[in-house]
């Protein structure tokens, strides 16, 4: 194995590359205007659904207001201003008990306006993979943590120790076949952004 | 999907400022591969993953199947991998008794049918929506005549949960790891490698040397390049950073070279090295478009697999620099600007004459014989001679004669007849 590691370095090495310098930053990178508008668009156009709450009190109503809320018989809230179901923590840890989970609601960090993609920050959950078990994902965004575009965005993120961490846009979805857009492949049918004080 | 990379990229006015930098990233780690790829190991391995290395297909493949075999995976579930089809990942470990499940939709579906994919981002774009539903009648057991693609990707996404939930490990690729900060970044629009990455305790994640970045905020020039360049999306849906395995998980890094540093080494062909994996080149390649993607026979087609498969393995892949039509749309499309035309014309050069396919050897035969007059009779005489005694046993397995009926001879040919008649 080490001798593996030295070849392929070895090799590398003897590769007679030009000097290139990593290219210096060449100032800012366009914005995209309003931003929760903006967002909202990307967010439609990426197969979701933008919600706005202008207050933060009226999240949990609104919440309660969506078709997926109404239908689920558990809710798995990681979000502090939504107190979901209660889930014992073996329940978190066993997968297959959480097969059938129908709505999951999480907080986002932040929001990219060009994309509407919501980062969220799996790495404390009891369990990760409720991002993609759940049927439907609701993700709350204050509004104040709307940036322009991705490079606002890696601005403001941190990768210094171990932890998960995910971009979302939108809902699951495949073109495999005859290139026919389903939404609702592996993982959740539906994505909601609440965009709080917007 | 063309088209709407077409849009996604009008609709951007930095876009070529975005391809400027993103080349010069890549450039930039390339030229300092060796630095990068110490710095990503030191990281990762930090984090708490351990780092694997493969110096070919055969190293990858027993390093993964020694994971796998040590902790006694028997069902494992794997996203989609460029590098694994290259490797030939499933049928090794198939054949020692570990079952892989592919989860991409489109992988799966080949998978099932026994077939290599035959895009890069669209696995099964061969493939008619009533050959899926034969498909997956016969292995899902849904029910026949189902040709409605929402109504079959809900039979594949029963199947694929109750495999996420059986396996006991999941095997992904990477699209960019990071040297700063030892993280991984995995991509996808149906959320497969990241139920495959969060449900079983152990991931191995399997990338080419090439596949690395200097810093986290490069990111942000080849995700906004990415899933554009790719479907027209500004994003994936899921783009998940992975540092380090999870609480109470193992993570496994198997970094494969399997060419890629005699790539680098090749000052005409390196260029390719920067690629990115979108696919772009093939949606926009005539003659990909016209041909389709197992023509290639090589893990990845069109213009990127045409130097790829022809740089690896000469011998192999001769023909394919020399089945472009040199039009540049490659070139113009290529978020990382490689440059594909140059690098095909090149390959010609260092090809020209080593195709050793049949036809080249038939047309220098027959460049032979019509050059001479009389043997060029003789030739037809005794072909016309054969075709008439050979049995049509012998005829239905020529290539000519697959699906084509043997053509009635004349006895005689028009030369021998014009002379017979004495004019």
């Amino acid at each position: 194995v080490d001798a593996s590691r030295a070849a392929i370095l070895a090799a590398v090495r003897r590769a007679r590359t030009e000097p290139a310098p990593l290219p210096p930053d060449d100032g800012a990178w366009p914005g995209a205007g309003d931003l929760a508008e903006s967002f909202a668009r990307a967010c439609a156009a990426a197969g979701g659904r933008c919600v706005r709450v202008p207050e933060a009190a009226g999240l949990e109503a609104a919440l309660r207001a969506l078709p997926e809320a109404a239908r689920a018989a558990r809710i798995y809230s990681a979000h502090p201003g939504f107190a979901g179901a209660h889930f014992a923590p073996d329940e978190l840890a066993e997968p297959r008990r959480l097969a059938g989970l129908e709505l999951a609601v999480l907080p986002g960090v932040l929001g990219v306006a060009e994309s509407g993609a919501v980062w969220v920050d799996a790495g404390a959950l009891p369990q990760r993979a409720v991002l993609w078990l759940a049927e439907h994902l609701v993700l709350a965004l204050p509004a104040a943590d709307l940036v322009p575009q991705l490079h606002a965005a890696y601005a403001r993120l941190r990768f210094e120790g171990p932890g998960f961490g995910v971009f979302v846009a939108g809902p699951s979805k495949t073109a495999d076949i005859e290139q026919s857009l389903v939404v609702g492949a592996q993982g959740p049918r539906s994505t909601t952004v609440m965009l709080v004080g917007a | 999907v063309r088209a709407r990379r077409d849009a996604a990229a009008a609709a951007l006015p930095e876009w070529e400022r975005l391809r400027e930098r993103a080349a010069a990233i890549r450039r930039h780690t390339l030229a300092n591969l060796g630095a990068y790829l110490e710095e990503f190991e030191r990281n990762a391995t930090r984090l708490g993953a351990h780092v694997h290395w493969a110096r070919d297909a055969a190293e990858h493949n027993a390093i993964v199947e020694g994971i796998l075999r040590e902790r006694g995976v028997r069902r494992a579930v794997k996203s989609k991998s460029m590098l694994t089809e290259e490797c030939g990942l499933n049928a090794h470990l198939e054949a020692r008794g570990i079952e892989v499940v592919d989860t991409d939709l489109g992988e799966r579906i080949v998978q099932l049918r026994r077939e290599p994919p035959s895009h890069i981002v669209l696995p099964a774009v061969h493939l008619r929506r009533q050959e899926v539903g034969a498909l997956f009648h016969e292995h899902l057991g849904s029910a026949a005549g189902l040709d409605d693609p929402a109504e079959l990707a809900e039979v594949a996404r029963r199947a694929l949960r109750a495999a996420f939930l059986g396996a006991q490990a999941g095997l992904t690729g990477v699209n960019f790891a990071l040297a700063e900060s030892g993280g991984l970044v995995i991509c996808t629009n149906e959320g497969n490698a990241d139920l495959g990455m969060t449900l079983p305790p152990l991931h191995v994640a399997c990338l080419g040397i090439e596949k690395l970045l200097p810093r986290a905020a490069d990111l942000a020039v080849f995700l906004r390049l990415l899933a554009r360049s790719a479907t027209g999306q500004a994003i994936t849906a899921y783009s998940s950073h992975v540092h380090g395995p999870r609480p109470g998980g193992e993570l496994h890094v198997v970094l494969v070279d399997n060419g890629r540093s005699a790539l680098l080494a090749d000052a005409e062909l390196r260029g390719a090295l920067a690629c990115i994996r979108c696919g772009a080149c093939l949606n926009t390649c005539p003659v990909y478009r016209r041909s389709g993607g197992h023509s290639y026979a090589t893990p990845v087609a069109g213009p990127i697999g045409s130097v790829l498969g022809a740089a690896r393995e000469p011998e192999r892949h001769a023909s394919l620099p020399f089945a472009c039509s040199l039009c540049g749309s490659c070139r113009e499309v290529c978020p990382v600007r490689i440059d594909l035309p140059l690098q095909l014309v090149a390959l010609r050069g260092r090809l020209r004459g080593r195709e050793r396919t049949p036809r080249r050897l038939a047309l220098r035969l027959a460049a032979a014989a019509m050059a001479r007059p009389a043997l060029f009779e003789g030739a037809a005489r005794l072909a016309r001679g054969l075709l008439a005694v050979l049995p049509e046993s012998w005829w239905r397995r020529t290539p000519w004669g697959r699906g084509r009926a043997r053509p009635p001879l004349p006895r005689r040919s028009f030369r021998e007849e014009w002379r017979r008649r004495g004019r």
